[in-house]
């Protein structure tokens, strides 16, 4: 004899007020089963779980509908409760008469009328519920980073301090990122290589990191817990146990096309290259689409110049397996391509520079050793203008429709370090708002402005042309003064927006992880889970997520560690009992669930199977209930009918089905 | 008879997935986005969940349409769910159009856990629909009528 319990929430006003309780409770009671209903202000209180605690151990329930919130907000609570009271978890379901009843609807009587259905219906879905027992899955404790800049290395050096084994892929020759690439930082001018470096070192020297460069992941399979992941360690063409980096291979080799990437193509390198000084792992590596030995066959020079012998043509790339518990995404961002904003002339003039392009200019170790010299002619120049928002803020389906945040401040930093190296360099920024929230921004920009004598523009630029004596002429409009501005100037620096790391796409598929229409990687929540992705076990770091400057990715890598340390530090996890489940007797092995099923959760055996007056050995599906989540792809998909999803039974469905067409 | 006409208000069953429409529907409701109380939603885990005998059942019991929402392309939770669901329903819907059912009475529809505006138009446009079309033919279990076996 079933005995179902129905408890009908208030929610303060948030549902009385538009569907009366009192009513719906008294409706529910005599539906068939129902043996107690009652209505009470705040279901989720002590109070409210101690009603229903005690209704289960008077009445003997063996089933409760709860008429509340969504059941996203707590069908968890209410399963313990249950759970307290001696009655199985999963013997609970909600009728979600909040946002799907009282909030959507003005008219009392048809909200009480609607809500009364929707108890209906979970009362005749909790008739078909069947007590469920959760497993438990070992949890791997290691963790991978995808993507070795400031958010992946901080992630994984706060990871390995707590005792776990780290693995980081960096798809690039070396770690460091986009913050390698920096000169100095805002809004406290500090130099990025002098801040960065020693993480890096520090990631190299842990003996909990494993640092996997030149590598990308190519497969993920698994779940929270238990990731299988192939890596791909791409072919170097240099041994590395046996390169020391000392650069002489670099220097011989004949080969000088190859666009330097580190410094955004403004020099070349070798085919043969290290990317930067302080790289790590400090080791060469081969360009295969320059090397002329790997092209043609002749040439070895650097074979020849090599006294470790490290040099080995034959090398292939490898692919590795490993487990992981928990993968973190750090996959960072680029400048956007600016092909389709003619109006600038980057394309035209070697003079029209991205800021990071500007960023390499400025920088000590860059192609010009941090002189800042036109890279047409290599003379000094004395007009730069800065364009902001090139891209950013762009409704227009050129560029992106958000603000890439951190140009505002970068461009600053740029005027003012250009207006102290080079006083006599006149520096002009058109604008269209300057965004500096953030500690200490404020105060830099109006040092910019109000120290260093920047001139701030604010109004769009429309064109940028190149004219006799290698000049660009700048037109764009003064807001403010309301007039048109033209400016001669040397060179004209483009702040672009930034986008996702073009690779991150195809890393969110392979981690079946959700992106925004931008290609961010959504949150599990955007204010309460901000570092955790909807997809269990996985976690986010940094500019994959969505634009912003260091101190934050910074902050955001150590929440991240801190998610992916909590999951490492359980032995086990406990598992989701509403899993896919097949009748032995009705199923056939036809294999139609094996083809549907994206986690490779069901396999067949042969098994003696009994019934009544059935005694055969058959091959019949096998679902592992550790790795289905409960999707139920299965369910459809088989002929007999003999897949089911525990849960969200055939008849369960059904039974809401007929419940609501009533 | 104008009289029976005014009180029929339209039967309609809505199987959201749990991760993007579910939410989707708990956005719409937070935000106070109002669509008629016609609407009633069965949670599913995926739409790939949605077996087309749960549709055809829903038409048995004299619902005049039904909707399943799900994640869009590309972003099923479960990575590929969604495009077996917008397979099967083609399948079903085309069956059901041979059945006597207007295919305007169903309908697959994407939304995302963030798109609460998205739902709420999409139910407000559905209902609207399906009151013009009126009352649906009810399918029926000939196999229970006892004059008939």
């Amino acid at each position: 004899m079933q005995k179902i319990g129905v408890f009908v929430c208030w929610c303060g006003s948030n549902i009385a007020a538009t569907v009366d309780v009192k009513a719906v409770a008294e409706a529910m009671k005599s539906e068939p089963n129902v043996v107690f209903a009652t209505d009470y202000q705040y279901m989720c209180s002590e109070g409210g779980q101690k009603m229903i605690q005690d209704a289960i151990q008077e009445y003997g329930l063996n089933g409760v509908v709860v008429c509340s919130c969504s059941p996203r907000m707590h069908e968890n609570t209410f399963r313990k409760t249950a759970e307290r009271a001696g009655l199985n978890p999963y013997m609970v379901e909600i009728a979600n008469i909040r946002e799907h009843c009282s909030w959507i609807h003005k008219d009392m009587e048809v909200a009480t009328q609607k809500a009364i259905q929707l108890a209906k219906a979970a009362v005749a879905k909790v008739r078909k519920n069947a007590p469920l027992t959760s497993g438990t899955s070992p949890v791997i404790k290691r963790a991978l980073v995808i993507g070795g800049g400031i958010a992946g290395i901080q992630t994984a050096l706060d990871v390995a301090d707590a005792g776990y084994d780290v693995d980081i892929v960096e798809k690039s020759p070396t770690i460091g990122g986009r913050m390698a690439q920096l000169d100095k930082t805002f809004p406290t001018l500090d130099c990025a290589a002098c801040i960065l470096t020693p993480k890096m070192v520090d990631a190299a020297q842990s003996e909990k990191i494993d640092i996997l460069a030149y590598s990308e992941v190519e497969k993920v399979s698994g779940f929270v817990g238990n990731f299988t992941v192939q890596i791909r360690k791409k072919a170097r063409y240099v041994d590395p146990l046996k390169c020391t980096g000392c650069g002489e291979c670099t220097e011989k080799c004949p080969s000088r096309k190859g666009k330097n990437e580190f410094n955004m193509g403004l020099d070349n390198r070798g085919a043969i290259y290290i990317p930067f000084a302080q790289a790590i792992p400090k080791l060469a590596v081969i360009d295969p689409t320059q090397c002329i030995k790997l092209k043609t066959g002749k040439c070895g020079i650097c074979q020849k110049v090599c006294s470790a012998g490290a040099i080995n043509y034959e090398q292939k790339d490898e692919i590795i397996e490993r487990q992981y518990g928990a993968i973190v995404v750090a996959t960072g961002f680029k400048p956007i391509s600016l092909e389709k904003f003619d109006e600038y002339a980057y394309a035209q003039s070697q003079d029209v520079v991205t800021s990071l392009e500007f960023e390499r200019i400025m920088n000590a170790a860059g192609p010009t050793k941090g002189q800042l010299v036109r890279p047409s002619d290599g003379k000094h120049p004395h007009e730069i203008v800065f364009i902001q928002c090139v891209g950013s803020r762009d409704t227009s389906g050129c560029g992106k429709p958000y603000c890439s945040k951190i140009c505002c401040m970068y461009t600053a930093k740029h005027a003012m370090l250009v207006r102290e190296k080079y006083p006599d360099v006149n520096v002009h920024v058109f604008y269209i708002d300057v965004r500096t929230p953030g500690k200490n921004f404020d105060e830099f920009y109006r040092r910019a402005v109000e120290q260093y004598g920047v001139d701030y523009i604010k109004g769009m630029v429309g064109k940028v042309a190149p004219i006799e004596d290698g000049k660009l002429l700048v037109q764009g409009s003064d807001l403010i003064a309301n007039e048109q501005v033209k400016i001669e100037a040397d060179m004209v620096v483009l702040a672009a927006a930034i986008e996702p790391d073009p690779s991150a796409r195809s890393i969110a598929t392979m981690l079946t992880a959700s992106m925004d229409t931008n290609d961010f990687f959504t949150e599990a929540h955007p204010k309460l889970r901000p570092v955790e992705s909807p997809t269990a076990g996985i976690f986010l770091s940094g500019m994959a997520q969505g634009p912003k400057d260091i101190p934050e990715t910074v902050a955001q890598a150590g929440a991240a560690a801190s998610k992916v340390i909590g999951l490492l530090a359980k032995d086990h996890l406990v598992t989701n009992p509403c899993v896919a489940s097949s009748d032995e007797l009705l199923c056939n092995g036809c294999s139609q669930c094996e083809k549907v099923c994206p986690y490779g959760a069901i396999s067949y055996i042969e098994k003696e199977v009994r019934g009544p007056g059935v005694r055969e050995v058959k091959r019949i599906a096998q679902v592992n209930p550790a790795v289905c989540q409960g999707c139920g792809a299965c369910t459809v998909t088989c002929p007999s009918g003999a897949m089911d999803l525990k849960g969200f039974t055939n008849s369960q469905i059904m039974a809401e089905v007929d419940a609501l067409c009533k | 008879m104008q009289m029976t006409q005014k009180e029929w208000k339209p039967k309609i069953v809505a199987f959201c997935c749990n991760w993007c429409s579910y939410a989707g529907a708990d956005l719409a409701g937070s935000s106070r986005l109002s669509y008629p109380a016609e609407v009633k939603i069965i949670r599913v885990p995926c739409s790939c969940r949605v077996n087309p005998l749960f549709i055809l059942r829903a038409f048995q019991r004299g619902a005049d349409g039904v909707i399943l929402c799900g994640c869009h392309p590309g972003d099923c939770h479960y990575s590929t769910g969604n495009y077996y669901a917008r397979r099967r329903m083609t399948m079903l819907f085309s069956m059901l159009s041979f059945l006597g059912i207007e295919p305007k009475r169903t309908r697959v529809e994407w939304v995302s856990a963030a798109e609460g505006a998205k739902f709420s138009a999409v139910m407000n446009d559905f209902v609207k629909t399906i009151t013009d079309l009126g009352e649906n033919v009810k399918l029926g279990d000939l196999r229970c009528k006892e004059s008939l076996k």
